[in-house]
Formats: structure tokens, sequence, C-alpha cells
């Protein structure tokens, strides 16, 4: 009844290789996020400095985090576009 | 304030329904399977699927309440935008697979592939059905709400023809439709989020001249509203605030900056001197009186930190755990709200699931982009309602020109559409698949799936509309935080030790989902919050240290799915009952 049962086991490892790879990535990003709210708790004064062209470090946080989470997204896909090209190989 | 019924609103609003019916009509006119029916036969492509996930997700209260927090508060508001986004990744790199590989059409599906048990199904389905009803009922009272200032209709109407539509779309062609409905919904959101921005960019910063004495807004014991001591008409009402006071030192004598680019904008807004307006409450034998006052303030000060969150400021503790909790329970709530997880069934495989997760972050992270700029192009339109916040985005819209007052207020409207109908898809899928087909194990052809299906969503429909009707008059926008935290409390320990930890038990699963569930509703219930705008108590008679429970109830969940796994037998093999 489940997908699972019935997909062919060589197709395992570019699974579970995918699956490390956005492990990986969610670590990363879990880094960005929780290091962006240990600034707002902690430093918020950090967060008035501006260093890009007069926008605060919290705005430039903020939008950095959005295109972090873009970027990430476009890289997993990518890398899981190549180890599953590979591995079907 | 009163509003000018928009005519134009009602006809591009009445314009847009039609269509989205009809096209609901005309893609259920085939005979229909379970398969096409739950999960539109698997054969949406991965861009249509990406840009639907961003017509699911962004509510009403992503579009509005944003705005409206980001236009009176300043940055606090995008600090929920950052935390929404975020949950995304979650839903990509660790759930978006894994439930493509094991479900089939609903979330229990996927959590329950190796036991094949029940009882997780049962746990699943009360817990999705819990989640999306505490989702549906904001949604419900703000579609009553928005059409009474936006159509100039009543409250209930506004709730009768969201619950009317929604129904039809997803009765007629169950997801297939629900698809093409979000999908719509999601890109006239962004495309006209843009037209804003660029309309505010250009404009640039311009200040303002209107008076700053200060208004009194009384509600008389007998129901009479009063400005400034005169009943209040279309002729005398609150004037309309939010205005720049003086521009940057660079821009000497001149009242506007000119066309800005988006960096510019940000880097001028917060070297100018903005005029916010905050209310005080008092009540006497007259009624009760709420004086707004204008306080001019450093746009440097608005764009950090700390406006609506006060407690990061204060530095006490209890308030920094509140805000560290809703950062966790939008982090982790995403990835296990299970109208965007059966998202994931609509799409042929476990690459077009990604490829339209991509899409779906790339829609959805220009939004949030879009709405800091629509927030704070409210913030400075001098078209502000004191009064609500919820009507930032199409008040300045309406700074502009009527026309797209009239855009922005249907789409507004029709932002509840598609979002709702995905929460009924979701209930549906929960009560005739999970509950009628695996719980009760009720034999049913293909046929009668897909009938049962549509009963379930034309009751679920029903239960909206009087939801939407009943909770009228509550504060009732907690509730999203509810099914945020419900959902990261009950579902995600179960989805992630399953699928990372072989020792996990079902009846480790069903604990996890029941304790997650009921102890993130019980704190909710004692949480101060609750006391202060549900029951009308005093915060201090609260049992709760802080009011969102993820902090506590997400751990938890987890802790209880190992206690309870490891005190079990161990699971014998992927068959095991």
């Amino acid at each position: 009844m489940t997908p699972s049962d019935d997909s062919p086991p060589r197709c395992e490892p570019a699974v579970s290789r995918s699956a490390r790879i956005g492990f990986g990535l969610f670590w990363i990003y879990v880094a960005c996020y929780g290091g962006f709210i240990a600034l707002v708790l902690f430093a918020p004064g950090l967060l008035s400095a501006r260093p890009f062209g007069g926008v605060n470090l919290a705005i430039a946080c903020g939008l950095g985090l959005i295109v972090a989470a873009l970027v990430l997204a476009v890289v997993y896909m990518v890398a899981c576009r190549v180890v599953e090209g590979a591995s079907h190989d | 304030m009163l509003y000018e019924t928009s005519l134009a609103a009602i006809a591009i609003f009445a314009a847009f329904v039609l269509s989205v019916v009809g096209l609901s009509f005309y893609l259920g006119r085939k005979a229909q399977s379970a398969q096409g029916y739950y999960a539109a036969h698997g054969e949406i492509h991965w861009f249509v699927n990406g840009i639907a996930f961003a017509g699911d997700y962004l509510s009403a209260a992503s579009f509005l309440g944003i705005c409206g927090m980001i236009a009176f508060y300043g940055y606090d508001g995008f600090l929920y935008s950052i935390g929404f986004l975020a949950g995304w990744i979650v839903a990509l790199f660790v759930i978006a697979e894994p439930i493509k590989k094991l479900g089939k059409f609903t979330f229990a599906d996927a959590l329950d592939s190796r036991f094949h048990s029940r009882g997780i199904k049962l746990a699943v389905a009360i817990s999705t059905l819990v989640v999306s009803i505490f989702y549906l009922i904001p949604q419900m009272v703000g579609a009553g709400d928005l059409i009474v200032p936006l159509l100039g209709l009543p409250h209930a109407v506004g709730v009768i023809l969201v619950g009317v539509a929604v129904t039809l779309i997803v009765v007629t062609a169950g997801m297939v439709s629900t698809t093409w409905v979000q999908f719509i919904k999601g890109s006239l959101l962004v495309f006209f989020c843009g037209v804003l921005t660029v309309m505010i960019l250009n404009r640039g910063l311009v200040v303002g001249t209107g008076s700053l004495a200060p208004q009194v807004r009384t509600v008389a014991p007998d129901g009479t509203v009063l400005v400034d001591g005169a009943p209040q008409s279309k002729s005398h009402d609150l004037r309309p605030v939010g205005t720049i006071a003086a521009l940057p030192a660079r821009y000497g004598d001149a009242i506007s900056t000119g066309p800005l680019g988006p960096w510019e904008y940000l880097s001028a807004l917060e070297d100018s001197r903005i005029v916010t307006w905050a209310p005080k409450k008092q009540t006497d034998a007259a009624g009760t009186h709420t004086t707004y006052s204008p306080t001019e303030r450093l746009g440097s000060d608005l764009l950090k930190p700390g406006g609506y969150f006060k407690g990061l400021t204060t530095g006490n503790l209890a308030d920094k755990l509140d805000f560290v909790s809703l950062m966790l329970a939008l982090f982790c709530g995403t990835a296990s709200l299970p109208h965007i997880l059966i998202r994931y069934y609509t799409v042929k495989d476990q690459a077009a699931a990604r490829k339209s997760t991509v899409v779906g972050i790339a829609a959805i992270g220009a939004f949030y982009v879009l709405t800091l700029f629509l927030g704070l192009g409210a913030m400075t339109s001098g078209a502000l309602d004191p009064t609500s916040s919820n009507m930032a985005a199409p008040l300045l819209a309406k700074s502009f020109n009527t026309t797209l007052f009239a855009i922005i207020s249907a789409i507004a409207f029709t932002t509840v559409l598609g979002t709702v109908s995905g929460l009924i898809m979701a209930g549906s899928g929960a009560v005739a698949h999970d509950l009628v087909e695996n719980v009760l194990r009720i034999p049913m052809t293909d046929h009668e799936k897909v009938r049962c299906g549509k009963i379930a969503a034309v009751g679920l429909g029903i239960v909206a509309m009087a939801l939407g009707i009943l909770f009228r008059n509550f504060n009732v926008s907690f509730l999203v935080g509810w099914a945020f935290n419900i959902a990261a409390s009950a579902n995600l320990p179960a989805l992630v030790m399953l699928l990372f930890w072989p020792r996990t038990t079902k009846e480790g699963i069903i604990a996890a989902v029941t304790v997650g569930m009921l102890a993130s509703l019980g704190w909710i219930l004692l949480s101060a919050d609750t006391f202060e705008k549900v029951y009308g108590l005093p915060r201090d008679a609260s049992w709760m240290p802080f009011s969102q429970p993820g902090l506590v109830t997400i751990p938890l969940g987890f802790l209880v799915l190992v206690v309870v796994s490891l005190l079990t037998p161990r699971p014998a093999g992927a068959e095991a009952r």
C-alpha cells in the first residue's frame, strides 16, 4: 500500500544521500536562524548598527535569512539532482 | 473609521469568485477517482504546486496582519515573516521527501506507514481536525470582518459567501480545483504586492501635512460611537494617520525625496522622523474613551526589534522566553500543518516535491520582502486607520488610487478562499480517508471514497460557517498561533522520530501526538494572553510563566515519544502490528 514497499532497493543510497545533504543544509540554516534570534535577545544594540549603506543590521539580517533560505533550497535541489543522476547511471 | 463601499471592489471580487467556481466545475466535469479527489492524480506540475503552496500558506493573517503590524509597530512584524519563512526550511530539508515517499492521501498515511495501526490513524486524524479547525475559525471570522469595511456587506454575508464558494470549489473537483484556486490566488497576491511596492518606491518619502491634534473615539454604553465628542459619521470621523514629520537632513527643505531604490528607501526611512499614534483606553460613565495621541519617533527606532515584543527591550526573562517560544513554534509549525503537507501528494515524485517547495519558498520569500515595504509604506502613507491595523494594506492602496484599493480589497478577501479551501480539503481527507476508511474500516469502493470525502467537505464547510458567525465577537487572531503550536507539538516529534529513530514504537507515536496536542492546548488555555483576551481576566491570574507553549511542549512531545517507545516492545519489523 505504501510506495516504499514496492520501490526498488537500489534507489535507497541516493535517497539517503540526498537526505544527508538536506540534513547538513538544515543545520546550517538552524545556525543562522538561531544566531539571529540570539542577537535579537542578547545583543539588540548590535542590530541597530548600520554597516550596509545606511540600512541597519536588523533589516539586513532579516532579508539575509530570507535570501539564505532560497539559496540553500536551490543548492539542495541541484545537489539532489546530481546525486540521484549519478546513482541512476 | 467608516469606509465608502466600493462597487468596483465588489465587482472585481464577484468576477474572481465566479471565475474560480466556474473553473472548478470545468475541472470537475470528468468522473473522479479517489486518487483524483484527494491528490489531484499526483499530476500537478511542480511549478503550479509551488505557487499553490504560497496560495495555501499566505493567509489573510500573513497579508493583512503582518502589513498592519509593521505599519503600527515597525520591525517586529517582520520577525513573524522571518519565522514563517524559516519553517519552510524544515519542510524542504526534513519533511518533504519522506512525506511524499511514505504517504498516499493524508499526513496520517505517512505517520502510519510502518505500523498500520488504527490508534495512530485515530490520534493523527484528530490532531489534523483540531489544527485545521483552529486555523479555519480565524480565517472565517476574518472573512466576515473584512467584508464589512471592504465591500460594505454584513459580517455573516462574508462568512457565508466564503463558506459556500469554498465548499463548491472543494466538492466539484477536490484537490484539482483547490490547487488551481490557490495557484491563481498565490500569483495575484505576489504580483499585486509587487505592483504596490513599485508604486511606494516611486512615490518615495513625503512629509505629511495632517493635523497632529490628539483624537478621541468614545463608545457610549448604548453602543453609539462618538469622535471627539460628536457622533461619528462619514463627514466627521477619525482622521487618517501615519505620516513623516521630517525627512533626513540631506534632503534639506524638500518635502519629498522623489523616487527611491529599495535600499535607499530603507536607509532614508531610518533617518526620517515618523509620527505614530498610540491608543490609550479609559472608561467612565459616558463610555469607553480611546485617545490616540501622536508621538514623533526616529525611523531607526521603529526599524529595530522591540516595538511589539516589549520583553525584548525590558529584559524580562519570561517575555524573552515567550518570544523564543513563538519563533520556535513558527519554525517547527509550518512543516507540521496538515493542509500544507497534503500538497506533497499532488505531484508525481520526490524530485517534483522538492522542486515545488523551492518555488514555494521563492514565492513566499518574495512576498515577505514585499510585505516589509508595504508595511513601511503604509506607516508613512498618511492613510492609516488608527483603530484597525488589519486595514493598513488596503488603505495604503487607497492612498494611491481607488481602483488599486478595489483590487487589493478584492485580493485580501480572496486570500481567504485559497487558505480555507486547503483547510477543508485537509479536514475532508482526515474524516473520510483516515477516520471512516481506516479507523472504522468501513469498506468503500473508489467512487464511495470520493462521495464520502465530498460529504465530509460539505459538513466541514457548514461547521466553518457556523463557527465563523459564532466566534464573531471573539478575538480570534491567537487561534492561528494555537494551530502552529499544536501542529508543532503534536505532529513534528512523531514525524521526525519515525523517520530518524528506528526504535520508535506505535505506542510512542500515539502518546507523543496525544500528549503534544493536549499539553499545548492546555498551556494556551491557561496562559496570560488567553486570560486577558478571551476570558477578560487579569494577566497575573494566569498559571503559566509565558503564553507561547512551543518551547516546552515541542521538547515534551519528543520526550514522551522516547520514553513510551523505550517502555514498549521493540517494533518487530516494517509490517509489525
